[in-house]
């Protein structure tokens, strides 16, 4: 990873550190890499949830850079009222970065992002997903995948799981807004993660990424898996990589073939119920939601 | 011009970097006027149109942050939408400005006037000062700035106005020159900011350690917000030749025996009635709270230390008990023991209902009767409140 960062000539502090994060946190590795890219002209806002219980604790904060932590549905109107203000103080070229889980942003915090992005607020607005509400102790969000057991929608093997919905597709829903700028990422594919943060940081315009933060308390895996879970999630194509910039959509990965979905949920233990024809269904909607992704791009 | 306007018009001279605006009825025309002033080149500010009161506050925060001047409007549903923005705001220390159209809650659904949803907001760390009329508000608005923004409150201040009664009331309004309004409400300077060159983690956790600290920190902070308050309004007097009271403003107490304590609109009433019992030969007198967070609770004792008893009229009811204003009145007379005059808490005008000059002549002449009473600290005076209870349980 560090010679990775080296290569990307990512800024040399290090803006998030003794925090206390679990071993082989996705969304630490995310924020980290993101404040590298962004630099420390940055004002930060994290919402209740994991990345600030671990970051705020008085007196020993973790964070280097201008940060505070927001109400759970307030991520994208805190941000909002920072950008006015930093534009009002004449730190126009500084950034103003919200950063929340799946639940502070698909559920809780879904009509403040609306209002932000309708409102083009010059914002990075990043959705570190590990799909359930984990900092309250594994609880099913609006991003928890098809199937996926939390301690809210408990899976029975043989039954699977009645109350999962289907991920609710968030990277469209902002692109419904005509948003500026907007990704999905993967912590596993760092380069192309960054590159994603520097664009938006060059956006004029509200920019969201949603970047896919695995995490082993919540999914019951190993915690030096992370890059390899969140290098899978993309090869077996349940996580496509793609992009939305100037009203056009690309693909960053774009495979022939994908790995099977078996290698990358036999992994966690939150899809240990799974038989043979929940993944089989999963293959099969993976692929039908794939054929809709190429032919948007071709178009 | 209407109370609505007064305030837009005094918060387009308080020169603020940033309003979060949401419309509710009745706080719109305060939004209304400022997008107007704002689109018409007269305010030098960046306005944001929000998503919700819940995220209009969370807006304003985002933006005190910077240390930034911030200000906001509200009423009713959307005050409680932002109940918890509110707690959070004043733990956050964020002196931001905010007017709030005082209206009924629902259900049953009313957009009328009355004082329930700032009442039942009393703990949420906010000052809560009220108007009384349309050059009040516009003076008190000013005034907030101040309060909120001063180094030893740094607490954000919620400017009551009644509902239709104040903010819809056309009444003439004195509007200082910029140059004077600059003189009195300087740029906002506040001693935590966050900064390029300076980062800093705001709005942090505490755990059980040192929270007792910063609450501790805050109370004091309110509680200094009642000298102040008179200190800014000495200032205020100097600069535009207008009176204002401090935390409360009495009518007759020197010498009154049957003492009725208002808040906001009504009190004009109130007075005109004293004086006509004043004019038969009867001791009355009115004591109007301007500032009821903090409670002046030593200023009132002082102004009630003549009354033989004392009536509490309010646009409120905490249901299952009492009106809350007068708890806070029967809570600030509790040191006088056996010396405290009873206290008789009055219900009126819910929901928008008038409240009538005859109500309060009839308020009056209940209170008047209350010495000769065993139990009248006790229980609710419900003023005409238009069911039969036989008929309507």
């Amino acid at each position: 990873m560090n010679k990775i960062l080296e290569r990307l000539e990512l800024d040399a502090g290090e803006p998030f550190a003794g925090h206390k994060g679990c071993g082989g946190c996705g969304g630490t590795v995310a924020l980290r890499l993101a404040l590298k890219a962004l630099g420390p002209r940055v004002f930060v806002g994290i919402p209740a949830g994991c990345m600030s219980a671990i970051s705020f604790l008085y007196p020993q904060m973790a964070l280097g850079v201008n940060a505070m932590i927001s109400t759970f549905a307030g991520t994208a109107s805190l941000i909002s009222g920072m950008r006015a203000a930093a534009d009002r103080r004449g730190f126009g070229d500084a950034h103003v970065l919200g950063f929340a889980g799946d639940g502070g942003t698909a559920d809780i915090g879904l009509q403040a992002l609306s209002g932000a992005i309708d409102r083009k607020e010059r914002v990075i607005y990043i959705c570190y997903d590990n799909e359930a509400y984990m900092n309250t102790g594994v609880q099913k969000s609006g991003l928890t995948p098809f199937t996926a057991n939390t301690t809210t929608s408990p899976a029975r093997t043989g039954t699977g799981n009645a109350v999962s919905g289907h991920k609710k597709d968030m990277f469209d829903i902002v692109v419904a807004h005509r948003i500026a700028y907007a990704a999905t990422a993967s912590v596993g594919f760092p380069q192309d993660y960054i590159r994603k943060v520097q664009k938006a940081a060059r956006t004029e315009g509200t920019s969201y990424i949603q970047v896919l933060a695995p995490c082993p308390t919540g999914w019951g895996c190993e915690s030096d898996s992370l890059g390899e879970l969140a290098r899978l999630a993309v090869d077996t194509g349940i996580w496509p990589l793609q992009e939305y910039d100037q009203g056009r959509f690309s693909l960053q990965r774009n495979p022939a073939t994908f790995k099977p979905v078996r290698e990358y949920v036999s992994a966690q233990a939150r899809f240990r119920h799974l038989g043979e024809d929940e993944l089989a269904q999963i293959e099969a909607e993976r692929d039908a939601r794939w054929s809709n992704l190429r032919r948007r791009i071709e178009s | 011009m209407a109370g609505n306007d007064a305030v837009a018009y005094a918060v387009t001279l308080a020169r603020p970097d940033v309003i979060a605006a949401y419309p509710i009825t009745p706080q719109t025309t305060i939004v209304e006027r400022l997008a107007e002033l704002h689109a018409d080149g007269e305010l030098d500010a960046q306005y944001l149109h929000m998503d919700s009161e819940h995220s209009a506050m969370s807006a304003a925060m985002g933006a005190s942050a910077l240390g930034v001047r911030v200000f906001t409007a509200t009423s009713s549903q959307g005050l409680l939408y932002m109940a918890e923005c509110l707690h959070y705001a004043a733990g956050g220390r964020f002196p931001i400005v905010m007017a709030n159209a005082n209206r009924a809650l629902a259900l049953p659904w009313n957009i009328y006037g009355d004082q329930r949803d700032a009442l039942s907001l009393l703990d949420c760390g906010w000052i809560q000062l009220y108007a009384e009329d349309a050059q009040e508000a516009f003076d008190l608005t000013l005034i907030s700035f101040r309060l909120a923004e001063h180094p030893q409150v740094l607490t954000p201040v919620m400017l009551n106005l009644d509902g239709f009664s104040l903010t819809h009331t056309y009444e003439p309004v004195d509007l200082p020159d910029k140059e004077r309004v600059d003189r009195f409400l300087p740029p906002v300077e506040v001693p935590f900011r966050m900064d390029l060159d300076h980062p800093m983690s705001l709005g942090f956790s505490a755990g059980p350690r040192h929270n007792t600290g910063f609450a501790l920190k805050r109370h004091l902070a309110q509680e200094k917000a009642i000298e102040v308050l008179a200190q800014i309004e000495e200032d205020f007097g100097r600069e535009f030749g207008r009176l204002r009271t401090g935390a409360l403003e009495s009518w007759y107490v020197e010498d009154a025996q049957w003492l009725l304590v208002t808040l906001g609109s009504i009190s004009g009433i109130a007075r005109e009635i004293v004086d006509e019992l004043r004019r038969a030969g009867v001791k009355a007198g009115v004591v109007r709270l301007r500032m009821i967070r903090p409670f002046p609770a030593q200023a009132l004792r002082q102004a009630l230390r003549t009354a033989t008893a004392v009536g509490v009229l309010e646009k409120n009811i905490s249901v299952g008990f009492e009106g809350t204003l007068c708890s806070q009145v029967r809570a600030a007379l509790q040191p006088l023991g056996g010396d405290s005059p009873p206290v008789l808490g009055f219900c009126a005008g819910l929901g928008g209902k008038n409240i009538s000059a005859d109500d309060i002549r009839q308020i009056f002449r209940r209170i008047e009767r209350a010495q000769d009473e065993v139990e009248t600290a006790f229980g609710v005076n419900w003023i005409d409140p238009g069911v039969s209870l036989e008929q309507d349980p």
